[in-house]
């Protein structure tokens, strides 16, 4: 176990779709695809510890349709991020294209979720359906990396913003480490897990 | 003898005309004369398998179908793969179709989708094929293969998901001389399934009461997103592909039972509703998008 309480689980969706569903294929396509797709994570996340960043790549997928983004994305944020309780996973959507991010964001939007994607352009960003209040305090600890729960008040003076913290932490939108309490960003996370 | 008179020009504005006609033929023998088609999109191909499959299910023997007289048009008809279809409906006299070059402008054959893996095998065929089509015959961007192959994958999907029937999808581009002076990509997608107002009935047809019937149940489907199912995340595909096809400008209709739902862009006068059609049980999708630019000449040709 590494010193997070968490451990990293890296999702070659591309492999998974070849494995699980159609040896010719490597589309996302169709609910039963999606259906198959999610059902594998799981089991993958089912081997791991009790929390898990699971990192779901994207970049060698080029079709994503709406039905299996609602199987792989949304039910998947659903079974590990219920509404109103804490998240038992934590996901980050990797190489994600604006090809991929359309169907992505329609289903987030349908669900009202919100979730963690690394664009294969850019830095991090959150997708989906955030409040401002999520966006401007995900994006500034995205910034800075981690935030001890001292630096808090001083950080994030504005009740909103703080209460917004919470809320993100038990969507699993941030990662607070068990023992020292300390809010990490995803992609930090990310990058001490795998580097 | 019932005798069904194919059009000459056969596609999605004179399809009915069949569907007309094999409403009389309720039993004994029928013929579709399609000797005199000239010219048939994919939405006619796709119509004429399903009222022959219909009538072969109705009459309880295959209808016969008398073949086009123009070695062009039957060669046509081999090429895109309808004759291959065909025999599994009609009783057809054997006559070898001239060979004829594959044409650039199919993307599409009649391709049959009962199972997941024919909508997977559909969308990669169309990611190898629908680049040229796409971008220097209607002078999209290239990027719209992708955004393409998603609209296909939801209506193919539709096939299986609702209706449990088996169906099929076409697709092909076309010059449009006379309507519009430019080229048209057609997708069809037929299948004979149930239709939406009985695959939708259990779940919603006692809120309206005497109101339902295929017109209002072709309506919460289009315009509301109403599906069968409980799951939040169902009857997104239909909604989805509309947001597109306005964004190419494009056609996009739903004919099923008695009624056809249409999103209508400017360059048309299909009616957004239509109700009181010939009965159709399952269930017919028409695409039709149109180039960016006038005239027959394509992008970098």
């Amino acid at each position: 176990m590494n010193g997070f309480g968490i451990d990293p689980v890296a999702i070659d969706l591309r492999r998974l779709v070849r494995r699980q569903v159609a040896s010719l294929y490597a589309h996302l396509v169709t609910r039963p695809t999606g259906r198959a797709v999610r059902l594998a994570i799981e089991s993958q996340l089912a081997n791991a510890g009790e929390m898990a960043l699971s990192v779901i790549d994207f970049s060698e997928v080029h079709v994503v349709d709406f039905s299996c983004a609602d199987e792989v994305v949304a039910k998947l944020l659903l079974h590990y991020q219920p509404p109103g309780r804490a998240a038992r996973a934590f996901f980050i959507l990797r190489g994600v294209s604006d090809l991929h991010l359309e169907p992505i964001e329609a289903v987030l939007e349908r669900h009202r979720l919100t979730a963690v994607a690394e664009t294969a352009a850019g830095p991090c960003r959150l997708v989906g359906v955030p409040s401002e209040a999520d966006a401007r305090v995900w994006r500034s600890l995205e910034e800075r990396g981690a935030l001890s729960p001292g630096d808090v008040p001083a950080h994030l003076p504005d009740e909103v913003d703080r209460a917004a913290l919470e809320s993100l932490v038990r969507r699993g939108l941030v990662f607070r480490r068990p023992e020292s309490g300390d809010y990490l960003a995803l992609s930090n996370l990310m990058r001490s897990l795998m580097g | 003898m019932h005798v069904i008179r194919v059009p000459s020009s056969l596609d999605y504005s004179t399809v009915d005309s069949v569907f007309r006609q094999c409403a009389q033929a309720v039993e004994g023998k029928a013929l579709f004369d399609a000797g005199y088609l000239r010219f048939v999109d994919p939405q006619g191909l796709v119509g004429l398998l399903s009222a022959g499959a219909l009538l072969k299910r109705r009459l309880g023997q295959p209808p016969h179908l008398r073949l086009p007289r123009q070695a062009e048009v039957l060669g046509y008809l081999a090429r895109i793969r309808f004759l291959e279809q065909a025999r599994r409906f009609f009783s057809m006299q054997a006559r070898r179709p001239r060979e004829i070059a594959a044409s650039s402008d199919v993307l599409l054959e009649i391709t049959p989708v009962t199972t997941n893996s024919d909508v997977h095998a559909v969308v990669d065929r169309v990611q190898t094929r629908a680049g040229t089509i796409l971008t220097r015959t209607l002078g999209y961007p290239l990027v719209t293969v992708v955004q393409f192959s998603v609209v296909l994958s939801e209506v193919c999907q539709n096939i299986i998901e609702h209706a449990e029937a088996p169906g099929w999808v076409a697709a092909q581009a076309y010059y449009w001389a006379k309507r519009r002076d430019r080229w048209m990509l057609v997708i069809a997608v037929s299948d004979l399934g149930r239709g939406f107002r009985e695959s939708l009935a259990a779940e919603h047809a006692g809120r309206f009461g005497k109101r339902w019937g295929d017109g209002s149940a072709l309506e919460a489907a289009f315009l509301h997103g109403v599906t069968r199912f409980q799951d939040l995340g169902r009857g997104q595909g239909i909604q989805q592909i509309r947001r597109q096809v306005r964004r190419w400008d494009g056609l996009i209709s739903i004919r099923s039972g008695t009624a056809r739902i249409a999103d209508v862009p400017e360059w048309d006068d299909t009616p957004a509703l239509e109700q009181g059609l010939a009965h159709f049980p399952g269930a017919q999708i028409n695409i039709v998008l149109p180039a960016k630019q006038r005239g027959k000449e394509r992008s970098g040709a």
